[in-house]
């Protein structure tokens, strides 16, 4: 048989050729489909490099008009074009610190609970139902949170906390229910899942022999947990909770909803608030004029810069503990 | 060992563990509180009319939430038509063809970008579309929803394609297919359910968001109209008519609360049971 | 016993095994144990692992327990100081009495137990976040709630000299616990566990990480602590165990996979004219 020797007929000819055009032609194809997921990669990149760039143009009229001063000013005035961020900022950093000085004890022990505590049937329903959490949108839990929570607050907390401690100037005033005390008591249960989340992914990485080292001793389960587990994931524990400020600071519609949208630096917990996204959301639609709207945008841009810079952070605190337990297997 | 100091470490114990156990159990004492509470006046004022019936005029008793329903749905499936392609083509690059460094640069800010507020999206979808375009838009909306997917999408395909197995890879290679060839046809199919939950999840996501909806998509008292006029949405909807001081329009709130909720839980439930499956 | 099977257990046997003369070794046999191994048997979950272990562990004596891997060791070590019920599905059935009193019974907290019995495991796990200084204190640190530092200071110096790590140590007690080689590591740990004062120690395969010079340190200083401690080692390494041990325990994993014990006796003697024909099998080389 010549099966070695080239078939030099025109039929052997054109097989040939059209082997080769089909094998280019995948080769063509495989290169269009490669070059289009990189574009689609680098669109990603894109995006946020977009949002950088059009923020920043579109806040430019306010940025231009007030510089550094909107960050310390409170006036917010759209007949005078004098706006200020600062009661935004204000309120978007007292309600987080309230939710997350609620949360962060309720997901450290709801973590522990689920890796050291609970029998292993009941671990795996208790972490899907506080999942389910997170689920939930944000505006269903401003809407439970506006006609069940308020009149809860109003009448069973804020009474109470205004009788026993109004001598502090953080109780004092009118219970009007919405505000910041209810804004961060939403925050908390809207932050509780992802620091529970992370928290216990951090505590289940811990390696057994540092427990059983320490029980070994004769420490007691608690004593065990406290002593040997915990420091060793404290870094996985700080980036949960930094990562829940991230989800905190940038929570919308369930803080627009009970946070009352008063535009002030008020000392009380009780007193209707702003938070700057819940300020976007009030006003965008009605927003008019430049300077207005490049207000918002700008408030929209400090939002986006902390949130970034929360997150980045966060995200360097856990990847290390995950670096350190792979190092030390 | 001194008696007192004993037992002081032994109730320190049991106190400790039941405060965890109890920070478990408010946390899903809350959870059962808004599920309850959305299920009980969810299903009392869930009727017929509500699913049919376009909005009432304003403070009137009546009226449904038909073309906010449709509109969410429309919405839904306008963003998965824009992210889609995007994320998934991204997670291929990320998880087959890209160097690691890029696919560490990308995955880095598909992160970053997961984490922006929603309401941060809308102003951005706000100045690239409806600015130029002079008017509130279905689109808008479609684009601002479609932020939010892409990096969920392009992440969870990207892990779902890492778990397939090298061998998988190597295999179809030599067959001599193209790359390509062997990501659609073989690598991919084999990611499927993970690909497919990821998605799933990015749908649940932005089917309850509200934030960016508010000005782009505005809301409207007619159905849809049309890609480039504004468009009412569930979500959105709820929060009006919470916001609102009639009663009535409250008990709707409620209602098209207990709806989105079955859509975003029932799906969540379903991705849970899929994944589930798949590790077993 | 055959002749050239003699020679080579004899061999194995050294002549520094010194800390028992001849008539004191045979004493021991006769002597009421500190810790009465009676019947004890351990599951994981529903496999069980070990069965009707029945054992007299002698008071300053080295317990050796040795056999082929998966035969049990490990577990009925951990069973003595109710470390086993922490693996997941760990139950044990039987009793363990320490001065005559069951370790198991209803009424024992286990925190107490571990607190006289003490353990140091195969792979060195200082607590990485602790210096030097405070993971000898550790243990201490637990029932003591206001330690003056210069209290746990003698304590931890003695920790580490009867570790035999106090001169390598003793101007670095700051650094991290985990700055030091693996046989320090290990030795760290020894004297962590030292440090709270325990009647008996466990010790689970304490040099199988480690490198040979390490190995002989730990041997060492096993031979000093069984002046004052009981001491009780799990072992893979036939050879440490005949140079190290007064007493040991030869195991096997049955037809049922679950571990028995075979033999139990004088360590010279279990070693150059062994009872059972499994220990001489294993001693001499068939098989494990």
């Amino acid at each position: 048989m010549k099966q070695n020797e080239p078939d030099k007929t025109l039929l052997g000819r054109v097989k040939v050729w059209a082997k080769r055009w089909t094998a280019s032609q995948g080769r063509l194809s495989d290169k269009i489909f490669t070059n289009l997921t990189l574009v689609s990669a680098l669109l990603i990149v894109a995006i946020l490099v977009g949002f950088i760039v059009v923020l920043n143009i579109d806040a430019m009229p306010a940025i231009r008009k007030f510089g550094a001063a909107f960050i310390i000013s409170s006036s917010w005035d759209p007949v005078k074009d004098s706006f200020g961020a600062l009661p935004a900022i204000y309120g978007t950093l007292l309600s987080s610190a309230i939710g997350l000085l609620i949360a962060v004890p309720i997901s450290l022990g709801s973590a522990i609970f689920l890796t050291e505590m609970a029998p292993s049937w009941m671990r795996g329903p208790v972490s899907f139902l506080i999942e389910m959490l997170a689920a939930i949108p944000s505006v269903i839990i401003g809407l439970w949170g506006l006609f069940v929570l308020v009149p809860f607050v109003r009448v069973h907390i804020e009474s109470w906390l205004g009788s026993k401690l109004g001598f502090l100037p953080l109780f004092q005033g009118p219970p009007f229910g919405v505000g910041f005390l209810s804004a961060g008591i939403i925050l908390a249960i809207m932050v509780i899942p992802i620091i529970t989340a992370v928290s216990r992914d951090a505590v289940k990485a811990v390696p057994n022999e540092q427990r059983e080292a320490m029980l070994a001793l004769g420490a007691t389960r608690w004593e065990t947990i406290r002593q040997a587990v915990l420091p060793y994931c404290r870094s996985g524990l700080i980036g949960a909770v930094i990562l829940g400020l991230g989800r905190a600071l940038g929570e919308t519609m369930a803080v627009t909803m009970v946070i009352g949208n008063n535009y002030a630096l008020t000392a009380s917990l009780f007193s209707p608030g702003s938070t700057i996204a819940s300020k976007i959301a009030d006003e965008f639609n009605e927003a008019t004029g430049e300077v207005f709207i490049g207000s918002l945008v700008e408030l929209a841009l400090v939002l986006f810069a902390v949130t970034l810079l929360v997150n980045v952070f966060a995200r360097l605190l856990v990847w290390r503990m995950t670096v350190v337990k792979a190092e030390t297997e | 060992m001194s008696e007192i100091g004993y037992l002081r470490r032994k109730w320190l114990n049991r106190i400790m563990s039941a405060l965890s156990s109890a920070a478990a159990g408010l946390a899903i004492l809350v959870l059962a509180l808004i599920l309850g509470y959305t299920l009980a006046h969810g299903i009392a004022f869930l009727n017929l009319d509500f699913l049919t019936r376009a909005a009432g005029p304003v403070g009137e008793a009546g009226g449904g939430m038909r073309n906010e329903i449709f509109g969410t749905l429309i919405l839904i499936t306008l963003a998965s038509i824009l992210a889609l392609p995007i994320g998934l083509m991204a997670g291929i690059s990320m998880a087959e063809f890209a160097s690691p460094k890029m696919a560490y640069a990308v995955r880095f800010v598909a992160d970053i970008l997961a984490g922006v507020p929603s309401i941060v999206v809308g102003v951005f979808a706000y100045a690239i579309v409806v600015r130029p375009m002079h008017s509130y838009s279905a689109l808008s909306a479609g684009v601002a929803l479609a932020i939010i997917m892409v990096p969920v999408v392009a992440r969870t395909a990207e892990e779902s394609l890492r778990l397939v197995p090298n061998s998988m890879r190597e295999a179809a290679l030599a067959l001599g297919i193209t790359r390509s060839r062997a990501v659609i046809g073989v690598i991919m199919p084999g990611a499927m359910t993970g690909i497919i939950t990821g998605i799933m999840l990015a749908i649940a996501r932005i089917a309850g968001e509200t934030a960016p909806l508010i000005f782009t998509a505005l809301g409207s008292q007619f159905g849809f109209q049309g890609l480039t006029k504004p468009i009412g949405a569930l979500p959105l909807q709820i929060f009006r008519y919470a916001s609102s001081p009639y009663p009535d329009w409250q008990q709707q709130a409620w209602a098209g609360a207990f709806l989105l909720i079955l859509l975003v839980l029932g799906i969540s439930i379903l991705v849970r049971r899929l994944s589930n499956r798949r590790q077993s | 016993m055959e002749g050239k099977t003699s020679a080579i257990i004899q061999n194995m046997v050294s002549n520094d095994n010194e800390h028992r003369t001849e008539e004191g070794a045979a004493h021991l046999e006769g002597e009421k144990g500190i810790l009465e191994v009676q019947n004890l048997s351990a599951w994981y979950g529903n496999t069980l692992a070990i069965k009707h272990i029945d054992m007299s562990i002698k008071s300053r004596a080295i317990t050796a327990i040795i056999g082929p891997s998966g035969c049990g060791k490990s577990t009925l070590i951990r069973c003595l100081n109710r470390m086993h019920e922490v693996s997941h599905g760990g139950r044990v059935e039987g009793c363990v009495l320490l001065d005559g009193k069951d370790i198991y019974a209803r009424d024992v907290d286990p925190v107490v137990i571990r607190r006289r019995i003490g353990m140091v495991f195969q792979k060195p796990a200082p607590f990485p976040t602790m210096s030097i200084f405070d993971n000898v204190a550790a243990g201490l640190r637990l029932t003591r709630l206001w330690s003056r530092r210069w209290e746990l200071e003698d304590v931890v110096e003695r920790g580490l000299r009867q570790a035999a790590l106090w001169d390598e140590v003793k101007d670095k007690l700051n650094l991290s616990g985990s700055s030091l080689s693996g046989g320090q590591q290990q030795r760290l740990c020894i004297a962590r566990a030292l440090a709270v004062a325990p009647e008996i120690i466990l010790l689970d395969e304490p040099c199988s990480a480690l490198d040979p010079v390490a190995t002989l340190k730990i041997e060492e200083l096993m031979r000093n602590l069984v002046k004052e401690y009981t001491i009780i080692i799990v072992t893979h390494n036939m050879q440490q165990a005949a140079r190290v041990s007064d007493m040991a325990a030869f195991m096997m994993m049955g037809e049922d996979r679950a571990g028995t014990l075979v033999e139990y006796g004088l360590t010279s003697q279990l070693f150059t004219n062994p009872k059972d024909k499994r220990t001489e099998d294993y001693i001499t080389g068939r098989f494990g």
